[in-house]
């Protein structure tokens, strides 16, 4: 009997979940929820300097395993991403792991067939048709989970009633877990949490802190892997604002690139690989509308990243706007990131009223 | 009328194009001038001008851009994104223009983009390169094309030798890393010098043509894609029979080397492996011990195994 696993990240397990169950019919073992154990695993039997994200999905699927899992499932590509599904299948091998490992990349890029054929495979009933119903329902989940995250996120710092914002999203997921869904009560279901988040009381001074989230995906999205980095801004009634999702990896990206370099022109002329180039364009967007700060985060030694570093320095430069770069790695504790945080709002803060005072002067 | 100089780094992809990239401007009349061989100097201005983070090789190339910047009227600095489908290169080679144009504002820079999913042919490409230097497009063709024979020519050679130390009965090793690191003052060399010391004939794995060893990595790994990566894999399955060791030889922090490393040194179980990692704080003493212990398994091998 097979029993389906796959990485963690964020809350998007739960649309994954759903299109498994429905178009397999097998078990699936959603990994246990990312801990320091499951780091500590991952470390334990990766190579030294690797990216972080390597580290996660491998402990994830030990943690599996040990719960009974015999099929993983992995997707990943643009930069070393791809090459992660060979070396951990080997490595899970040596450590006498019986299992199969399914990668989805086919030519860089996730493959809907690849995902049919499997499941295919491991349902024979399953009918085309329905494999594109369930298909186009996991990706409205998808899109609706991305487009509800996106007014906590700026509003979060400035709840009235503590912890509210974050009550309401547990419902909502709870509500997408548990559910039966078809496109339409999707939908329903969108503009029903939309409104109650509108109705959420909240106390926002018109010219609050706003910032921008850039960097590497999997940091951006796997909150545990960024030490909560998004709640520790809010925390400090920052609006924050963040535009690598799974909606614009998966359906939005591929005719993106022309339009960003033409829009980044003055500091790019080739694409930089990987999420490089939106990072460069989307600081010098942000710039260009007088966002107060950016925060960049990556995980340690993430090559694109690091590329689009150098040109935001110069972006920083030339537009006066103040950047801060948080590099993870498994050691990585909170108090140095909070101290960080803190730092980096004073000046924010002192940078604002500077700004203030001037006009005021004139 | 005055000579252009035209001015190459001596690091990354120098050591694979040099015969054709020096011998092509030479035939459009300019001056052509190499950095220097990599010092303590330019690795200090690599470091001051880069992330920190950013691998060896690759401050390595900014302290050789650096070195040019007031000796020549141009700089040549490539800007690789694939080889075809399905061969695209490791994202630090995507940057490389866009880095330099924004950290060094001030520097001229040659540019020319092999992307050949746009442009597949070669000759177009140099064409262009061309263009920027003289007006005269009969004599950019005949440079190119000579100026590639004399490529292909040079390859050969290196081949040629090396296949000749294959049938040597001395003790040979697979000395697997990226040219710019195997040919680098400061990366590869000691460690080639030292062997070469020890009577060790080194097998270098970046001397296979190129098609041959990505049809070869395709055995050793199905689904790694870089090409780079995929040429030493390649060559790994190639050579790996007729050699008593493998040394990978790796800088800090490469990101796609950290992989492709660890997974052929589990993949390979029937001969001594070592992984070796440069930084910019590697002690040739260290080096050496490391690479004399790992030499004894060798010899203790050859005399168990008659």
């Amino acid at each position: 009997m097979d029993k389906i696993t796959f990485p963690h990240m964020g809350f998007y397990y739960i649309p994954i979940t759903y299109l498994l169950k429905n178009t397999t019919k097998k078990e699936i073992i959603i990994p246990p929820k990312i801990t320091k154990k499951t780091i500590e695993i991952g470390s334990k039997h990766s190579p030294d300097y690797v990216c972080m994200p390597f580290k996660y999905n491998l402990g994830n699927f030990i943690e599996s395993l040990d719960l009974g899992a015999n099929v993983i499932l992995q997707a990943g590509g643009g930069c070393r991403y791809g090459y992660y599904a060979e070396l951990q299948e080997q490595i899970l091998k040596d450590l006498e792991y019986e299992f199969t490992l399914i990668n989805f990349i086919e030519n860089n890029r996730v493959s809907i067939a690849k995902i049919y054929h499997f499941a295919k495979k491991e349902n024979p009933q399953l009918s085309l048709v329905k494999f594109i119903y369930f298909s186009i329902n996991t990706i409205i989940m998808i899109i609706i989970m991305d487009k509800l995250s996106k007014y906590p996120r700026e509003n979060l710092g400035f709840e009235k009633k503590k912890n509210s914002f974050l009550n309401t999203q547990e419902q909502f997921l709870k509500e997408l877990k548990s559910k039966k869904h078809s496109p339409i009560s999707l939908i329903k279901l969108y503009y029903k949490y939309k409104k109650i988040y509108k109705n959420l009381p909240v106390e926002k001074p018109e010219d609050c802190i706003k910032i921008g989230l850039l960097g590497e995906l999997y940091s951006i999205m796997e909150p545990f892997s960024s030490n909560n980095i998004e709640l520790k801004l809010a925390s400090y009634g920052i609006e924050v604002h963040r535009y690598t999702t799974l909606t614009y990896l998966l359906f939005q990206k591929k005719h993106n690139i022309k339009k960003l370099l033409k829009k980044g022109k003055k500091y790019l002329k080739y694409h930089l690989g990987a999420d490089a180039t939106e990072s460069v364009v989307l600081s010098l967007e942000l710039a260009k509308k007088k966002y107060d700060g950016i925060v960049h985060i990556k995980s340690f030694g993430c090559t694109p990243e690091l590329n689009a570093m150098s040109i935001l320095e110069k972006i920083s430069n030339d537009y006066e706007i103040p950047i801060i770069y948080f590099s993870f790695d498994s050691q990585t504790s909170d108090v140095a990131i909070d101290t960080r945080i803190e730092a980096f709002y004073d000046m924010l803060l002192e940078k604002k009223n500077l700004k203030e005072k001037d006009i005021k002067f004139l | 009328m005055k000579k252009i100089t035209i001015g190459i780094p001596r690091a990354y992809l120098y050591y694979r194009y040099h015969i054709l990239w020096e011998n092509f401007f030479h035939n459009l009349g300019c001056n052509v001038i190499v950095s220097e061989d990599t010092n303590k100097e330019t690795i200090n201005t690599g470091k001051k001008l880069s992330i920190d983070e950013s691998c060896l090789s690759s401050k390595i190339y900014l302290g050789h851009v650096a070195s040019l910047q007031k000796k020549c009227d141009y700089i040549l600095v490539p800007r690789v994104y694939d080889y075809g489908k399905n061969e695209q290169v490791c994202v630090k080679f995507n940057a490389t223009y866009d880095i330099i144009k924004n950290l060094l504002p001030d520097t001229k820079i040659l540019d020319y983009n092999i992307e050949l999913t746009k442009q597949p042919f070669q000759i177009v490409t140099y064409f262009k390169l061309g263009l920027k230097i003289t007006k005269n497009p009969l004599k950019i063709i005949i440079s190119y094309l000579k100026a590639k024979k004399c490529n292909q020519n040079y390859w050969k050679k290196q081949l040629i030798s090396q296949t000749k130390k294959l049938n040597s009965y001395n003790k040979k090793i697979l000395l697997v890393s990226h040219p710019y690191n195997v040919y680098d003052n400061y990366i590869g060399l000691p460690i080639i010098k030292k062997l070469e010391q020890m009577d060790i004939e080194i097998i270098y794995a970046n001397l296979l043509e190129h098609k041959t060893a990505r049809m070869y990595a395709k055995n050793l790994s199905p689904t790694l894609y870089w090409t780079y990566s995929k040429e030493l894999i390649g060559a790994i399955e190639y050579y790996h029979y007729s050699v008593d060791g493998i040394i990978f030889l790796t800088t800090f922090p490469c990101g796609p080397d950290s992989l492709v490393n660890e997974l052929m040194i589990r993949k390979i179980s029937d001969i001594p492996v070592t992984n070796i990692l440069v930084d910019e704080q590697t002690s040739s003493t260290g080096l050496e011990t490391r690479l004399e212990s790992f030499i004894d398994i060798i010899n203790e091998r050859r005399k168990n195994n008659g």
